[in-house]
């Protein structure tokens, strides 16, 4: 096989299969948080215990990676919106995808503390 | 003489003169594929440019709608440690924040069920697969919006 053939893709290919991962693992979690939610007409009992698997260090994570794939699908949304409807959307894909990832980063370190400070003190002690 | 040569009027050295004149017009053809009275009406509408816009119309309002969730659930207050029954029913005492759940439920799972769609049709080869993956799709998507509308319109605060 001669080297260097195969398609790795560019900017604009891999924002599109992100897109789509993370499109279905949110509709995966929609779902289940629906179900979770549904608990409120059961008793608070039930509500609450189902609640409480929630504030565990491990779901912490899990909801850090939600946060995760829920932003970067946001903005990458709002930029495929522009490069649709902007007339110079499609020019500027590439500078409107690394701006959507430093944003991203910025929002992600911002999530940090909030998202995963009472996990980080219940496995390190505070 | 090159025989590829061509006149102005697109007439070969063989046919030597336009064999049409103003007595004699060049019959009009009409373009392939152009509407007319014998056109069978369209069976398929537009169903799929109404998606492809409703995707980016509620992809804008869950954008506000979901991170706003996010802050007050995640971010404010505490973080995921407030949230439980009372917490839930200290919001949905509230109409603003009962309609704010109710739009989210609905245009996130119809954002979502309409993507799964687009990746069912993508990647499910035989027709009898893309029937069955769809079938399940839809049968979740109204379950989960009729579970979610209930609950939220039915919520008893003094439930215990």
């Amino acid at each position: 096989m001669p080297a260097g053939t195969l398609y790795r893709g560019r900017e604009g290919m891999w924002s599109w299969v992100a897109h789509r991962v993370t499109g279905v693992l949110i509709f995966f979690f929609l779902f289940v948080h629906v179900l979770d939610t549904a608990l409120v007409r059961v008793s608070p009992e039930a509500y609450d215990e189902v609640v409480a698997t929630y504030k565990t260090p491990l779901v912490a994570v899990l909801e850090y990676g939600l946060v995760a794939a829920i932003l970067f699908h946001a903005l990458n949304g709002l930029r495929v919106i522009a490069v649709d409807f902007w007339s110079k959307g499609a020019r500027y894909q590439k500078h409107m995808l690394w701006t959507v990832m430093a944003v991203w980063v910025v929002l992600m370190l911002g999530a940090m503390y909030p998202v995963l400070g009472h996990a980080a003190r219940e496995v390190f002690g505070s | 003489m090159s025989t590829t040569e061509t006149t102005a009027s697109g007439i070969g050295p063989v046919e030597g003169a336009s064999v049409y004149t103003v007595d004699n017009p060049a019959p009009l053809i009409e373009p392939p594929r152009k509407r007319t009275k014998k056109t069978p009406k369209s069976t398929r509408g537009n169903f799929e440019m109404a998606a492809w816009l409703f995707m980016r119309l509620s992809g804008i309002v869950l954008v506000v709608l979901v991170i706003g969730h996010l802050l007050i659930q995640l971010v404010l207050d505490g973080g995921v440690s407030k949230i439980g029954f009372a917490f839930v029913a200290g919001r949905w005492a509230s109409p603003f924040w009962q309609v704010w759940d109710l739009l989210m439920l609905w245009l996130a799972m119809l954002h979502g069920a309409n993507g799964l769609r687009t990746i069912i049709n993508d990647y499910a080869e035989r027709a009898n697969t893309r029937l069955w993956l769809k079938g399940l799709l839809y049968t979740a998507t109204v379950f989960t919006i009729l579970l979610g509308t209930l609950v939220i319109f039915t919520f008893d605060p003094n439930i215990r």
